[in-house]
C-alpha cells in the first residue's frame, strides 16, 4: 500500500475515514429529523388540528418528507458510511478518489435536503418513495454513478483475491438501485424551467413500474444493502466467522433474483392483470426461503458467543434486528397472499409491517453497526455505555408498541369495513372505522416517540464521543508540545 | 463454473448480478405494453368514453398530486362485495390509461375516490375541503382553505404538450383535432385542443363556477372540477358484466 503524503508532515490515514465520519454524522442528523417528522405526522392522524392550516406541514406534504429523510437520508447515509468503511477494510486498500467520494457526499446531502424542502413547497412527482422532482432525480443519478465507479475501482484495487460477501450485497444494491431509479423516474418536464413533470408511463403499466421500484426500494435499498452491513459487522462484533459460507452464496443469488419479481403484490385485486399479481405472490412466498436463510446465517454466527448478549449492548441491537428481519420477512409473504391482502391492503397493517422492517431491522442493524464503528472512527470509546443500553430499550419497546397498535388498527379496520348486518347491508360507514382508529393512532405516535427518543440519545452520545475524542487529541498534542518545549 | 470465479472477479460479479436482477422486471412489466387485453375496450356507439382531462380538470389533478391526496385516498376499487356497496363498480384499467402518473394509491386513511365524481354537490366539496369537520365530524383530514387562491394556468399549454409527448391525445394540428372528434366526439375533442387551452379553462371555470366565487379562477375550482369527473366516464349500464370480465 503506497501512502501518499499530505501537505506538511502528517501522513494521510491508511483508509479514508473522513468520508465515513461525514456520512455517519449526517445519517444521525437525518435520522433525528426524519423520525421527528414521522412522529409529527403520526400525531396529525391522531389529532388533526396539528396540521394548523399551514399548507407546508399538512400530512400530504410532510409524509414524503418523513419517508425520504428516513429511507434515503438516514438509511442512505448509513449505507454510504458503512459501505465505504467495509469496502476499504475488506479490500485492505484506500477508497478510490477522495474527490469523487466527497462529491457523493455533497450530491447526496443536497439531494435529500432539497427534496424535503421541495415537498413542503408542493413540488412532487407524486410517486411513492420517488417523489423527488426531475432535477433532483438527475443529481441523484450522477451521484449514484459516481458511487458505483468508486466502489468498483476500490474493489479492483483490493489486495485480496476474494471479494468479501458483504461487498456482493453492496454491489447488487448499487446496481439495482440505479436500474430502478432510472426506469421509474422517466418523465417529461412541463418545460425547461419547470420543476414539474409528467411520468412516461400511465395507468396500469405505471402502477407496475412504480411498485417494481417501490418494493425493491425495500428489497435492495433497505434489505440487500443492510445485509451487507450484517455480513461485516456481526462477525466483527462477536469475533467469529460467518456461520455458513455456502448459505451466504445461496442467500445472495436467490434473494436478488426473487426480489425483483414481487412488487406486483402491492397491486392485488386491482386493475393489474391477474397473471402479474399471481406471479408476484408466488415469488413473494419463495422469497421467505432466502430471507430466512440470511437471518439464520446471521443468528448462527452468534452461536458460541451468546453469553456476550448479557454484557454487550451492540450485540443486542444486532440480535433484535435479525429477529425483526425474520419476523417481517415472514409477515411479508403472508400479506402477499391474495386472501390476506384483501383484508390488509389499504389499511395500517401495511404501515405496521413496513415499520417492523424499517425500525426493527434497518434502523436496529444500523445502530448496532454505528456503535461498533463510531469508536473506531474517532479513536476513542463511546461516551456512555449506559446511554447505549437506554437507547436499546427505548427503541425495542418503541417498535413493539408501534407495530402492535397498527396490527390492531389494520386488522380491526379491515374487519369493520367488510362487516355486514343481518340484512346484508354494510355494518359500518367508512367514517366509523376512522373513529375506531383514534386510539391505535395515539398509541402508535407514542411508540414512535419512544423510538425517536432513543435515536436522540444516540445523537447526544455520539456528539459527546466526538467532543471527548477532540479533547483527548488536544491533550496528547499539548503533552507533545510541552515535551518538545522542554527538550 | 465455480463460485470462486465470480468471487474473485468484479466483472463477473457485476455482469451476473445485472443479469439476475433484470429478469423479474422484464417478464412482468414489458408484456403489459403488448398484451391487448391488459386495458379494456370501453366504447359506446363507437366512441371511446374514457378521455383525457380538460385543461381545468388537469390543473385540478396537478393540485391533487401536489397536496399528496394520493397518500390517504386510493382511486382503485377492488372487486369485493363491500367495496361495490361502498364505492361502486370495480375500477377498470382503462379508467386510468391517461393518468401520468397513476393515482391508485396504497392506503385508505380516507375513503376511495375512484368514483366520487357527481356523488356530492360542488358546494359540499368546497365546504368539506375548507373545513372537513364541519361536514363530517369525525374526519381527520387537514383543512384545505388555502386552496381558495387564484389558480396559475399560464403554462397550461406546456403541460398539455408535455402530456402529449408521453402519449396523451391532446391535439395541436387540425388532423389531430379531427382524429379526436372521431375518437371521443366533438364536445370532448374541443377541450383537448392545446391551442385553445387557456380559453377552455376559463370557460369551464366560469360556467360551472365550482367554488361559488365567480370573480376568480381558484385552485379550489380546479380541484373540484377534477373530483367531480372521477369515475364518471364509464356508464356501466351500457355494458353487460361479461364484457369487462373478459379482460381480467
Amino acid at each position: 500500500m503506497v501512502a501518499s503524503s499530505a501537505p506538511g508532515s502528517s501522513p494521510v490515514e491508511q483508509y479514508n475515514y473522513d468520508i465515513v465520519r461525514k456520512f455517519t454524522i449526517m445519517a444521525l442528523v437525518w435520522g433525528v429529523l426524519g423520525m421527528s417528522a414521522g412522529v409529527w405526522i403520526a400525531s396529525e392522524l391522531a389529532w388533526p388540528f396539528l396540521n394548523f392550516d399551514i399548507a407546508e406541514i399538512t400530512f400530504g406534504r410532510l409524509r414524503p418528507v418523513h419517508t425520504t429523510l428516513v429511507i434515503f437520508g438516514f438509511g442512505g447515509s448509513a449505507l454510504f458510511a458503512t459501505s465505504y468503511y467495509i469496502v476499504q477494510r475488506t479490500c485492505q486498500t484506500r477508497l478510490f478518489s477522495d474527490g469523487a467520494a466527497n462529491f457523493t457526499f455533497w450530491g447526496w446531502q443536497i439531494a435529500i435536503g432539497s427534496a424535503a424542502i421541495s415537498y413542503m413547497l408542493g413540488y412532487t412527482q407524486a410517486r411513492e418513495y420517488a417523489e423527488m422532482v426531475w432535477p433532483i432525480d438527475l443529481l441523484i443519478t450522477v451521484t449514484w454513478v459516481t458511487y458505483l465507479v468508486i466502489y468498483v475501482m476500490t474493489l479492483r484495487r483490493r489486495s485480496q483475491p476474494h471479494i468479501y460477501v458483504a461487498n456482493w450485497f453492496f454491489i447488487a444494491f448499487i446496481l439495482a438501485t440505479a436500474l430502478l431509479h432510472v426506469f421509474n423516474n422517466m418523465a417529461v418536464p412541463v418545460h425547461m424551467f419547470s420543476l414539474e413533470s409528467y411520468s412516461l408511463h400511465a395507468g396500469v403499466q405505471d402502477a407496475m413500474t412504480q411498485w417494481w421500484y417501490g418494493h425493491n426500494a425495500v428489497g435492495f435499498f433497505l434489505t440487500a444493502a443492510f445485509l451487507g452491513m450484517m455480513y461485516y459487522f456481526i462477525p466483527k462484533q462477536v469475533g467469529r466467522p460467518v456461520y455458513s459460507y455456502r448459505l451466504s452464496i445461496i442467500h445472495f443469488w436467490a434473494l436478488i433474483f426473487l426480489y425483483m419479481w414481487v412488487g406486483g403484490h402491492h397491486l392485488h385485486w386491482t386493475a393489474l392483470p391477474d397473471w402479474t399479481s399471481t406471479l408476484a405472490a408466488g415469488f413473494s412466498i419463495l422469497l421467505l426461503m432466502p430471507s430466512w436463510g440470511g437471518m439464520i446465517n446471521g443468528i448462527m454466527t452468534l452461536s458460541g458467543a451468546w453469553d456476550k448478549l448479557r454484557t454487550d449492548p451492540i450485540i443486542r441491537f444486532m440480535v433484535v434486528s435479525l429477529s425483526f428481519y425474520g419476523m417481517s420477512t415472514f409477515e411479508g409473504p403472508l400479506m402477499s397472499l391474495k386472501s390476506v391482502n384483501a383484508l390488509s391492503h389499504y389499511t395500517d397493517w401495511t404501515i405496521g409491517h413496513v415499520h417492523s422492517g424499517a425500525l426493527g431491522w434497518v434502523a436496529m442493524i444500523s445502530f448496532g453497526s454505528f456503535y461498533h464503528l463510531i469508536p473506531r472512527l474517532w479513536g476513542t470509546k463511546m461516551y456512555s455505555e449506559r446511554l447505549i443500553f437506554a437507547h436499546f430499550w427505548l427503541a425495542t419497546i418503541g417498535i413493539v408498541v408501534y407495530i402492535s397498535a397498527l396490527w390492531v388498527a389494520g386488522i380491526g379496520q379491515g374487519l369493520l369495513l367488510r362487516a355486514f348486518d343481518e340484512y346484508g347491508n354494510l355494518a359500518y360507514t367508512f367514517i366509523e372505522t376512522v373513529s375506531f382508529l383514534h386510539q391505535p393512532y395515539v398509541i402508535r405516535a407514542f411508540g414512535g416517540a419512544l423510538f425517536l427518543t432513543g435515536t436522540i440519545l444516540m445523537g447526544y452520545n455520539t456528539l459527546m464521543t466526538i467532543i471527548k475524542s477532540k479533547k483527548e487529541q488536544a491533550e496528547i498534542e499539548a503533552k507533545i508540545a510541552a515535551k518538545l518545549a522542554n527538550a | 463454473m465455480k463460485h470462486e470465479t465470480i468471487e474473485t472477479n468484479a466483472g463477473w460479479l457485476i455482469g451476473l448480478t445485472l443479469l439476475v436482477i433484470s429478469i423479474g422486471g422484464l417478464v412482468e412489466i414489458v408484456p403489459l405494453y403488448f398484451i391487448d387485453s391488459t386495458i379494456e375496450e370501453v366504447k359506446v356507439e363507437n366512441k371511446e368514453t374514457i378521455h383525457p382531462y380538460s385543461p381545468l380538470q388537469l390543473r385540478g389533478r396537478d393540485i391533487y398530486q401536489r397536496e399528496g391526496c394520493y397518500l390517504c385516498h386510493s382511486q382503485m376499487i377492488r372487486p369485493f362485495r363491500d367495496e361495490a356497496l361502498r364505492y361502486g363498480h370495480y375500477s377498470l384499467a382503462a379508467e386510468s390509461k391517461f393518468d401520468h402518473p397513476f393515482q391508485w394509491g396504497s392506503k385508505r386513511t380516507g375513503p376511495d375516490l375512484a368514483r366520487v365524481g357527481k356523488k356530492y354537490s360542488n358546494e359540499w366539496h368546497v365546504q368539506h375541503l375548507i373545513a372537513p369537520r364541519s361536514v363530517v365530524k369525525e374526519s381527520i383530514m387537514p383543512n384545505y382553505g388555502f386552496l381558495m387562491t387564484p389558480l396559475s394556468y399560464k403554462d397550461i399549454a406546456d403541460r398539455m404538450r408535455a402530456l402529449k409527448m408521453v402519449g396523451v391525445p391532446y391535439s395541436e394540428s387540425t388532423e389531430e383535432y379531427d382524429a379526436n372528434v372521431k375518437r371521443f366526439g366533438e364536445d370532448i375533442a374541443k377541450n383537448l385542443d392545446i391551442l385553445h387551452a387557456e380559453e377552455n379553462l376559463l370557460t369551464q371555470a366560469a360556467s360551472d363556477n365550482y367554488d361559488g366565487n365567480a370573480d376568480d379562477v381558484t385552485e379550489m375550482d380546479a380541484l373540484v372540477a377534477y373530483l367531480q369527473l372521477l369515475g364518471t366516464m364509464v356508464d356501466f349500464s351500457k355494458f353487460d358484466e361479461g364484457h369487462f370480465a373478459k379482460f381480467r
